[in-house]
This record gives structure tokens, C-alpha cells and sequence, in this order.
């Protein structure tokens, strides 16, 4: 009797084997997330707020800001 | 300088609108064809068929190919939130929090438990499990679609919370208020019922393919009268839930649907446009005709708006420059209010930063009573508050249009089906296959009607776009919305190929 770990282990290992586009589809998936995290993410998305002010304080401080400066729209 | 924000806003919200719109042709097809797959199967547990079990794991190889390419496409959604709307992002991280983190929660424990059974079970789970499994990740799709569709109906109605100046934020005072304001349940319900109409369209036109190339025509014929089924109630439902829609929109967003009707002068017994072509020479206030031609329906809108037919709907007209005798107050007289907010919001900062509470404490009482305004307080003229009129309007007549034709396309496929004559239907086989772009089309339009629709905001009366974003370079935004339309160009292309790949092997692979 396997323990339930075995079990599922195998089954997730069998079924990852056993796939055909999927294999397609796993190569796609680990492309697009390293593109989306590893450098979309990292280089070209910096959170403006977390990377420009140090506390919470500042940031509300810095919208508030942005609020309270009338920049009429076209 | 303000041309750079604008310009900058500009290439934000093509760079939103570009990834929403990509991102939106992977997800309706996962939701509604979850459930199509969960039909067919539970059909082969019936029968105990093998022909079901096989049409369910080639509708299911395309339905993970659809899922896999899609996968995370959204995400990008969110990284833009930080960089380009940073103050939006900021002021209602409150209330967008809970629901975005339920969303992903739920999405990853249904994608590494059923979602594997689904694919990897056939022969390792009982029949029973795995069809449970197939209607969970069914269920569990669409749960989780619900909690970005609250966030969004959110921005359309803000209710449930209240303005902290001191975070400059908007804070959550009801969680159930924003979950089950009336526009998120018709959010939700409209968008999933699109979502199954155009998975049945999508089954229904390959399977027609199949039966213009005289290949699996019994489990073409099989899989179409399914999705037709499916696809024909889900259209009426559609159509009900897109009625409730637009009688919200008519009571929290008049400008809309103004503007997607192209209604400049207010009426009793208000005409739908049935057909027309805008005149986009037509501003507010002026005498232009708002159309070159048209074809009008009188008193529908009307009917639609206030579910009575003499019943007066305002116009562009009204709703920029107010109307007493209706009581309709226009932004005009709200940009009045709005800029007391605005100067009260920047009294009370500074009061609070001078250590004035005396000042600061009567600031917040003046910009409480006018807060409601908040962001007409931003605009330069009235006829801002105006949403661009020709392709809210045409966007809205090309979604009802083809959700009209849709479940005649149903009708027609389940008539020949039960004929027994389909597969001789060559112009029908050739509408349907036709159909599923054209169910794409109406899915972008739907999208396009609601958020062009309640331009120029980001939060509906509060906070307008130019403000909700951030003060960056225009070219960084350019750089991302061109990497961006790579990528998910290709990211198509590859969900194209390997579909048509699955498509041309069929069920036998």
C-alpha cells in the first residue's frame, strides 16, 4: 500500500510522462513565465511606489500630492 | 508637460487596453469551454459510450492548448497597475486587495488539483472522480473570473467604501456592498454567459469544419448539437443579463448610455438606434443632427432605460450641461462642486502638514460635503465628462447585432441536426465556422462598450484616467506596449498553430 505522497507523486510524474502537447504546452508555459517574471517583471515593470518611497507614509504623502495638483484632462 | 501626462495616459491606456483584449481572447473560451467538456463527459459517464469519451478528450486537448497559452496573460494586467497607474493602484489597493488575492488563491488550488485529474486521471481515478473533477475546474473557472469582474464593476459603481484622505485611499466599509453591488452580479453574469455562447460557437464552427471536410462527422454532429444547446440558452440568458445591464448602466451611468446610443438631446419615449452612422463632427450643445442616417425604434430606449416606454431618458446635452427642469445635474455644475472638493482635499493636506487641526478639521467637513465630485474637480471643461460617442456607439450596435444572430445560428443547427441533414448544410457549416470570429469580435466589442463607454474614468466620478496615472516617461510606456503586442502576438500565433494542429489530427490523436 502506498502512502498517499507516493500516490500523488506518481501520479503528477505518470501524467507529466504520459503527456503529448502538453509537452508543447509545459515548454510555452515555462518560456512565457520566465518572459512575464524574469524580465518583464524585473525590468521593465518596477512598482513605481515600492521602488520611489520608503513607507507607506510617503507614498500616501505622494498620491496625496498627485490628487491635490489640478492637471486638467484634454 | 501636459501633453507629456497626456501622452503618456495615452500610451497607458492603449498599452491596458492591448493586453486587456488579448488576455480577453484566451479567457472566454476557457470558461465556456470548461463547461462544454464537463457536458460531454458527464454524457460518456451516462451512456458509458466510448464515442463521448473521445469527443470529451479531443474538445479537452483544445481547451488545455487554450488554457496553457492563456495562462497568466493577466498578470501583466496587474505589473502595469504599479508602473503606469501607480496613484489608481495606490488609492484602491484597499478594496482590490481581498478580491484579486481570493482570485489567485482559488486559481492555483483548482489548477493543481482538478485541473491535473482532469488530464492526468483517465486511468487513475474512477469515473465518477474524474467527471467531478472536470465540473470543478468548470465551476471553479468561472468562480474565479468573479472576483476580477467585482474589481472591475467596482470602478464602474464605487460603493462599499469611503475616501481616507489621510491614505489617500479608498477604504473597503462592506466587502459583501462591493461583491454584490448590482453591477458586479451583472458583470458576472453577462460576461460568463458570453463566455459559454462563445465557447458553443467555437465548438459549434469547428465541428461545422469537420463536416466540410467530411471527417468525424458523427462526433462533429454530436459535439454541435451539444454546444447548439448549450450555446442557444446561454444566448438568451445573455440577452436577459445584457438587458439588466444596460438598465444599471442607465441608472449609474447615464453618460454611457448616452453615448452608446448617440442620444445628444434628452427625450420622452427615447428611440433605440437600430442602424445609423454618427456624425463625428457633433459636439455637445451644438445643432448638428448626431447622425447622417439613421434607423430609430421609438420608444425602445426608453423601455430599456426605465422599463417604461414614455419614459424620459437625458441626453449628452443634459448630463454635461445639466437640465432643472428634470433635475438632472450636469457636469458643468458638478466640476463646480468637484473643485471644492479638490481645493478642500489640498486645504485639509496642508492644514494637517502645518499641525492646523482646527483648519485641517473644517477642510475635511467641506470636501466630506463634496467629495461626491471629487473627480469632475479634475476636469477642464464639461464636455470632458463625454465619452468618445462613435465607438462606444458602434462597438454596442455590433455586440447586439451579432448577439442577435447568434442564437438564430443555433436554432438553425439544432433544426438541421434534428433533420438529420447537417452535414448537407454547406452554408450553414460555413456561418458556423465564420461565427466563431465573429463571436470574438462581439466579445471584444461588449468589453470595448464598457470601459471606452465610461471614459474619462478610471473610477467612475472620482477619479479620472489623467490622475489615476503615473508621471513617467512616454517612451518607457511605448518600449512596453510594442514588447507587449510581440508577445502576445506570438503567444496567439502559437495557440493558432497548435490548435490547428489538434484540429487536423481530430479525435483520433
Amino acid at each position: 500500500m502506498l502512502s498517499l505522497s507516493k500516490q500523488l507523486y506518481l501520479f503528477y510524474r505518470d501524467g507529466f510522462r504520459s503527456m503529448v502537447v502538453g509537452r508543447t504546452l509545459w515548454k510555452i508555459i515555462v518560456i512565457k513565465l520566465f518572459i512575464i517574471f524574469a524580465v518583464l517583471k524585473f525590468f521593465l515593470f518596477p512598482n513605481y511606489l515600492q521602488n520611489n518611497f520608503n513607507t507607506e507614509r510617503e507614498r500616501a504623502g505622494h498620491v496625496l500630492e498627485n490628487l491635490t495638483r489640478t492637471s486638467p484632462i484634454r | 508637460m501636459e501633453d507629456q501626462i497626456l501622452s503618456t495616459v495615452d500610451w497607458a491606456r492603449a498599452q491596458f487596453a492591448l493586453t486587456a483584449m488579448y488576455h480577453w481572447i484566451f479567457v472566454p473560451l476557457t470558461l465556456g469551454l470548461s463547461f462544454l467538456v464537463a457536458f460531454f463527459e458527464s454524457i460518456y459517464v451516462k451512456t458509458g459510450n466510448e464515442e463521448w469519451k473521445k469527443l470529451t478528450k479531443f474538445w479537452m486537448t483544445l481547451f488545455g492548448v487554450n488554457f496553457a497559452i492563456g495562462i497568466a496573460t493577466g498578470i501583466i494586467l496587474e505589473f502595469q497597475f504599479g508602473t503606469n497607474w501607480s496613484n489608481y493602484s495606490w488609492m484602491v489597493g484597499d478594496i482590490f486587495g481581498a478580491p484579486l488575492a481570493i482570485e489567485g488563491i482559488f486559481a492555483f488550488f483548482l489548477e493543481a488539483a482538478f485541473f491535473a485529474v482532469m488530464f492526468f486521471g483517465w486511468h487513475r481515478v474512477s469515473k465518477g472522480f474524474h467527471l467531478f473533477s472536470t465540473w470543478m475546474v468548470a465551476v471553479g473557472s468561472s468562480l474565479s473570473a468573479v472576483w476580477i469582474l467585482v474589481a472591475n464593476a467596482w470602478m464602474q459603481f464605487p460603493t462599499g467604501m469611503a475616501f481616507n484622505p489621510d491614505r489617500a485611499r479608498f477604504e473597503m466599509q462592506s466587502f459583501w456592498d462591493v461583491a454584490l453591488s448590482p453591477v458586479a452580479v451583472h458583470k458576472f453574469t453577462h460576461t460568463t454567459s458570453s463566455a459559454f455562447l462563445l465557447a458553443s460557437l467555437f465548438v459549434v464552427g469547428i465541428s461545422s469544419l469537420f463536416l466540410l471536410q467530411k471527417r468525424h462527422q458523427k462526433m462533429a454532429k454530436r459535439s454541435m448539437v451539444v454546444a447548439a444547446v448549450f450555446g442557444f440558452i446561454a444566448s438568451i440568458f445573455c440577452a436577459f443579463t445584457g438587458d439588466e445591464a444596460a438598465f444599471n448602466v442607465a441608472h449609474r451611468q447615464p453618460m454611457k448610455l448616452a453615448a452608446i446610443e448617440g442620444l445628444y438631446v434628452g427625450q420622452e419615449k427615447a428611440p433605440i438606434i437600430a442602424a445609423g452612422i454618427i456624425n463625428s463632427s457633433k459636439k455637445p450643445g451644438d445643432d448638428l443632427p448626431a447622425f447622417h442616417q439613421e434607423v430609430k425604434i421609438p420608444g425602445l430606449l426608453s423601455l430599456l432605460a426605465n422599463r417604461d416606454v414614455d419614459s424620459y431618458v437625458p441626453g449628452i446635452n443634459d448630463l454635461v450641461f445639466g437640465n432643472t427642469e428634470r433635475n438632472i445635474v450636469g457636469a458643468e455644475q458638478r466640476m463646480v462642486t468637484g473643485k471644492i472638493a479638490v481645493a478642500e482635499l489640498t486645504r485639509y493636506k496642508n492644514a494637517k502638514n502645518s499641525g492646523d487641526a482646527a483648519d485641517a478639521a473644517s477642510a475635511l467637513v467641506l470636501f466630506n460635503q463634496h467629495k461626491g465630485d471629487l473627480g469632475y474637480g479634475y476636469l477642464k471643461s464639461p464636455a470632458q465628462a463625454v465619452p468618445p460617442v462613435a465607438i462606444a456607439f458602434y462597438s454596442f450596435h455590433i455586440m447586439v447585432v451579432l448577439g442577435t444572430l447568434f442564437p438564430l445560428i443555433f436554432l438553425l443547427v439544432l433544426f438541421f441536426a434534428f433533420k438529420g441533414t447537417l452535414e448537407n448544410q454547406r452554408w450553414l457549416n460555413l456561418a458556423c465556422l465564420l461565427s466563431i470570429f465573429l463571436g470574438y469580435v462581439a466579445q471584444q466589442a461588449g468589453w470595448v462598450v464598457a470601459e471606452v463607454g465610461r471614459q474619462p474614468w478610471a473610477i467612475q466620478g472620482l477619479l479620472p484616467v489623467n490622475v489615476a496615472s503615473t508621471n513617467i516617461a512616454t517612451s518607457n510606456v511605448q518600449a512596453t506596449f510594442f514588447i507587449f503586442l510581440t508577445l502576445f502576438t506570438a503567444l496567439l500565433l502559437a495557440e493558432i498553430r497548435i490548435m490547428l494542429k489538434q484540429i487536423k489530427t481530430g479525435p483520433e490523436a
